[in-house]
């Protein structure tokens, strides 16, 4: 078996893609800018609902679980979504799962494909094993496509092209769309995107998406998007093929009601995202006639078998701990070397993938708390990222991690950094590890990050609060 | 392939089961609300209030008032007429417009047609969402889908004031496919700037019917 990631295995070090980013101050512009739109509107839309906490309450505690008892609720999703006319496939990796869905689209007699936003084919590299196989995927999420045409990679698990302004994108679809003219407004470049797509939408004959939840009692699979490329991927075709990690199960069609709620408001700031799609296997004269899902594994139960850090299988990829992450907003998702950026990637990556690849990535954050304080679900990052470093330490790769750490200090260190930095140490200097021998250097190694801060990104929580708290 | 696929089932499955165990499973609290306290009147405003912040449209209409009100809204739309599911109630249709049913029309039919009327299974007003089961009323997925322009009906009986109300209507309808929509098509890709419509109808509006 051999797990891997998006391209995570020949990625930079965190530190040193981390310094190349940083020096890019137009992509630091976009992703501060997008990341504290999204911010806002998030603070808005979550100050509206009093019963917040108690969702994400629910949220956890369906997530936690149901990987108590996966086994027993894929076993259920699989029977329901089989009785209703759906085909389930089980893949114990990447590679397995990339296989089984060329071979489909080649039995369906297809060269071509039309995909909707799913990071667990980015993960597999779905699009790679296609082309190799002579098929053309078109990814029809607008950031999608313009990562794609830009031969780019994604920057953000929500909003994956964020990382570029509207002048860069219109110059790529003027060049990629063979486009003589092209207006400046955001409506424009939508525009040229809906002409690009709609022909494709409806021809193409096999559509391939992800999934946000499969529910075990029903054998239904959700669909959460805003622009409308997901219904017609989930619906035009003749054939659907669905990519899904195994943590995505949820029990019941009830549970639905907690993530209906958490998952926008969360991700983009919205009460609602304006559509969701929810079928349960084919339905005759709807959609299409076809639909094969394929259960991925890929890592995910390697994380499972941990129970120190099980609960990072929680995530519902709101990315609401890259919009509050003070690291992410810096380097921007690239650095993080893997289709997951930001502190769900700095802890999903490393123990999905060998630890040898990335094992920087534990290190990319300076354990302010304020992922564990946004995230809809509650998964405690920090306490993950130290349990990783534990790891990373008993592995024997410390000292490359500390040198490549201690290298990202070398980062220009303005006066604003500088007092960051002090403010850092005045936390950490009542931590609860120093007196642990294997952690006796973590402050030397957070020192490293430190002056990633922004002084106004520091949370009303800290640290030690949320450790008390725990 | 079938054996293929059996192993690596029972791989995935017996690796699971290798990595569970743990503390012993916990109740899972539900302490949400699940009703507001708004009168039916102030929940019929959130709702419309709702829709208006996503740009939809909304009229108010009573029973008698539907074709009068769906006339009016296609003259000022300069429409001549629009595709209808084959379950729409036949009174709703004003005369002087051509409406055509939906049975078995190309996806280039939807594409050129000026827009698509329909009925809605149950409406949301605290996140403005309209739920279609696609019965015969609201037809096909495709149909909603493809044309620019949606109408939509949405009788006061089918609204509820939160999420899991809504819920709890959706769960008997399955196993019909459902589609919730929260107004137009939208995306903020682009610098975080919400543009309205990109590839679901670019319009929609709504009819509110007592
Ligand atoms: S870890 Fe939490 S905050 Fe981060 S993407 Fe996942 S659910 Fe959202």
């Amino acid at each position: 078996m051999s797990v891997h990631v998006g391209e995570a295995a020949s990625a930079l070090p965190f530190p040193e893609a981390a310094k190349k980013l940083v020096a890019n101050s137009q992509l630091r512009r976009n992703v501060r800018h997008a990341t504290n739109v999204i911010r806002t509107k998030r603070g808005r839309v979550i100050a509206e609902m009093d019963d917040w906490e108690q969702l994400r309450d629910s949220g956890k505690a369906i997530k936690d679980h149901t990987l108590a008892h996966l086994d027993e609720y894929l076993l259920q999703f699989e029977a329901a979504c089989t009785k209703a006319g759906g085909q389930v496939h089980w893949a114990r990796d990447a590679d397995e799962a990339n296989r089984i869905i060329v071979d489909l689209v080649k039995r369906y007699g297809s060269d071509e494909v039309i995909k909707v936003k799913t990071m667990t084919s980015d993960e597999t590299r779905l699009n790679v094993a296609l082309e190799a196989a002579g098929i053309t995927p078109f990814e029809t999420d607008l950031a999608d496509l313009i990562v794609q045409l830009g031969e780019d990679k994604p920057s953000h698990i929500v909003v994956p092209a964020l990382h570029r302004n509207r002048m860069e994108i219109r110059e790529l679809f003027m060049k990629k769309m063979g486009l003589d003219s092209l207006g400046y407004q955001p409506e424009d470049i939508a525009a040229a995107a809906r002409n690009y797509l709609r022909e494709r939408f409806l021809r193409v004959k096999v559509g391939i998406s992800g999934a946000n939840y499969l529910i075990a009692e029903t054998g239904s699979v959700v669909v959460v998007e805003s622009e409308g490329n997901g219904r017609m991927c989930l619906t035009l075709p003749d054939v659907l093929i669905s990519i899904v990690g195994v943590e995505k199960v949820i029990p019941r069609f009830e549970d639905l009601e907690v993530f209906l709620q958490l998952l926008p408001r969360s991700a983009t700031g919205e009460r609602m995202n304006p559509y969701n799609s929810i079928w349960t296997g084919v339905t005759p004269g709807d959609g299409p006639q076809a639909f094969h899902i394929v259960l991925l594994d890929n890592g995910r139960t390697k994380v499972l078998a941990d129970p120190e850090s099980r609960e990072t299988l929680d995530c519902i990829r709101c990315g609401a701990c890259l919009n509050a992450c003070p690291v992410y907003r810096q380097t921007g998702g690239h650095a993080y070397g893997s289709v997951y950026a930001g502190p769900i990637g700095a802890i999903l990556t490393p123990q999905l993938q060998s630890m040898e690849h990335s094992q920087t990535l534990p290190y990319a954050s300076s354990l302010c708390g304020a992922c564990y304080e946004v995230c809809p679900v509650k998964i405690n990052i920090p306490e993950i990222l130290i349990h990783l470093r534990t790891k990373v330490v008993d592995s024997g790769h410390a000292p490359l991690a500390e040198r490549l750490a201690m290298k990202g200090a070398a980062f220009a260190m303005s006066k604003a950094s500088r007092l960051s930095l002090a403010h850092a140490f005045a936390r950490l200097g009542q931590w609860p590890f120093n007196d642990d021998g294997k952690l006796d250097n973590l402050p030397g190694l957070l020192a490293g990050w430190t002056e990633f801060r922004d002084l106004d990104a520091i949370p009303s929580q800290s640290f030690r609060e949320w450790w008390s708290k725990r | 392939m079938v054996v293929q696929a059996m192993s690596a089932r029972e791989a995935v499955l017996a690796s699971i089961r290798a990595a569970q165990g743990g503390p012993a499973d916990q109740s899972i609290p539900r302490l949400y609300s699940a009703s507001v306290d708004l009168s039916p009147a102030e929940v019929v405003e959130q709702f419309a209030d709702r829709l208006h912040d996503y740009n939809a449209t909304v009229h108010h209409a009573t029973v008698a008032a539907i074709p009068a009100t769906i006339a009016a809204i296609l003259a000022t739309r300069q429409k001549t007429g629009l595709l209808i599911p084959s379950g729409l109630p036949p009174e709703w249709l004003p005369v002087g417009y051509t409406f055509r049913r939906d049975e078995g029309l190309s996806y280039a039919d939807l594409d050129a047609s000026q827009g698509v009327l329909t009925a809605c299974d149950v409406a949301i007003a605290l996140t403005g969402t309209i739920v279609i089961a696609h019965s015969p009323a609201q037809g096909r997925r495709a149909l909603t889908l493809v044309p620019d322009y949606h109408l939509c009906v949405v009788r006061l009986s089918q609204l509820v004031a939160t999420v899991p109300e809504g819920m709890r209507r959706m769960a008997a309808l399955l196993p019909a496919p459902l589609t919730t929509i929260s107004g137009p098509s939208a995306t903020s890709d682009i610098e975080m700037i919400r543009v309205k419509g990109v590839h679901g109808p670019r319009t929609l509006e709504v009819i509110l019917v007592e």
